[in-house]
């Protein structure tokens, strides 16, 4: 029960992107198409689990042990950016087919906040391992949803006709608005 | 180009929020009020400040393949003094700004300053364009932390200036800092090209 909480808070609750605001930059960067947005969500979804699971065991058993929390950052940065890296070689040889798919969107993820975000919340929230695993696979998840449904909306509003300051990012943004208000209502649920 | 129109250069024709759409996420979710914009601001600067004279200095002792990792550790050492200043110092600013405060080390202006500007020149003229870029950075979200807390409270800055229940609280939560900042980029784009 405690683990489905986590779910859906995880998900719709607390969305990553519309109500905490981390990961915005592939949210508007790559949301054109809904082929892009397939892939990233792929992408992030095997990083984000897999870095959390890392820096979680990391911090535990190496910063929290010797008294360093606060090399956190420094030490969690680290870790995310090499680690990535070796997922994209490791990948590269194990199923080139995988490889081909997550394509570009891999060494893009380095800069996504909401990787490093969810590893320091995890901690904040001072959870289990198993329930870092459920956060961080429901957040990726949560991530997917708000980006997939995003790039649908995205793909209509290209053939719409709107002023031309408005067009790009800022009606982006109002649009992004509009869905963070639709997932408001699912606030309350747990 | 002089050190001045370096640091002009920052905050109005290439403001990272408004004109290179940089730094959304904290633009996003640090600015309920206008203070809190700010607070997050000048977290910034001073990070951007630093790392930008540190990689000045140090450009020509990395070898070129580490400069990027190289880069993230200074960038992370400041973000972790900035950290630990305003935990000690203005515990209040620390816990609303909570997350978003590491979060700066992914911030895509403070290393791209650092791999587009630092890493090619001298030391002042880096930390003019680090200050420039980095109050520019301060002007967008103390803007839009400031037309959101208006619309949403009624305040300014924690001043009065009309009756609350005038304001509308969806400005305040997370839908309103999308809608703002849609707009405020719409007006920001108008007035450019006028």
């Amino acid at each position: 029960m405690e683990y489905i909480l986590i779910f859906i808070a995880a998900v719709f609750v607390n969305n990553i992107v519309l109500a905490q605001f981390l990961g915005i930059c592939p949210f508007l960067g790559v949301s054109k198409k809904v082929d892009t947005a397939l892939g990233m969500s792929a992408a992030v979804t095997f990083v984000l689990t897999i870095a959390t699971i890392v820096t979680f065991l990391i911090h535990k058993y190496i910063l929290d042990s010797f008294g360093l929390g606060f090399m956190q950052t420094i030490c969690f940065i680290l870790v995310i950016a090499s680690l990535v890296q070796m997922v994209e070689i490791v990948l590269k040889k194990v199923s080139p087919a995988l490889y081909q798919a997550l394509g570009v969107f891999l060494p893009l993820i380095t800069t996504n906040c909401c990787i490093l975000g969810v590893a320091i919340l995890v901690i904040q929230k001072e959870y289990n391992l198993l329930e870092t695993i459920v956060f961080a696979v429901s957040t990726a998840i949560g991530f997917a949803l708000a980006l997939i449904i995003f790039a649908g909306i995205r793909e209509q509003l290209a053939m719409t006709k709107i002023p031309d300051s408005m067009r790009g990012t800022p009606i982006a943004l109002i649009t992004a608005g509009l869905l963070a208000m639709a997932f408001m209502g699912f606030s309350g649920i747990v | 180009m002089s050190n001045v129109k370096i640091f002009s250069n920052g905050i109005l024709k290439e403001n990272p929020v408004f004109v290179l759409l940089l730094g959304m996420c904290p633009a996003l979710g640090t600015t309920s009020s206008a203070v809190n914009g700010m607070g997050m601001g000048l977290a910034t600067t001073f990070v951007l400040l630093c790392s930008n004279m540190a990689v000045s200095s140090i450009k020509n002792l990395i070898p070129d393949q580490v400069r990027i990792p190289a880069y993230i550790v200074v960038i992370a050492t400041f973000v972790t003094v900035v950290q630990m200043c305003m935990e000690a110092f203005i515990p209040s600013l620390y816990a609303s700004l909570g997350l978003f405060i590491p979060l700066i080390v992914v911030n895509c202006i403070v290393l791209g300053r650092a791999e587009a500007f630092a890493a090619k020149n001298k030391l002042i003229p880096s930390a003019s364009d680090g200050l420039g870029i980095g109050l520019g950075f301060t002007f967008a979200l103390t803007l839009l932390g400031a037309t959101r807390e208006l619309f949403g409270t009624g305040k300014l800055f924690g001043l009065h200036l009309f009756p609350e229940k005038f304001g509308s609280l969806i400005f305040v939560l997370a839908p309103g800092a999308f809608i703002a900042l849609g707009y405020l980029i719409a007006i920001v784009d108008k007035l450019r090209k006028a």
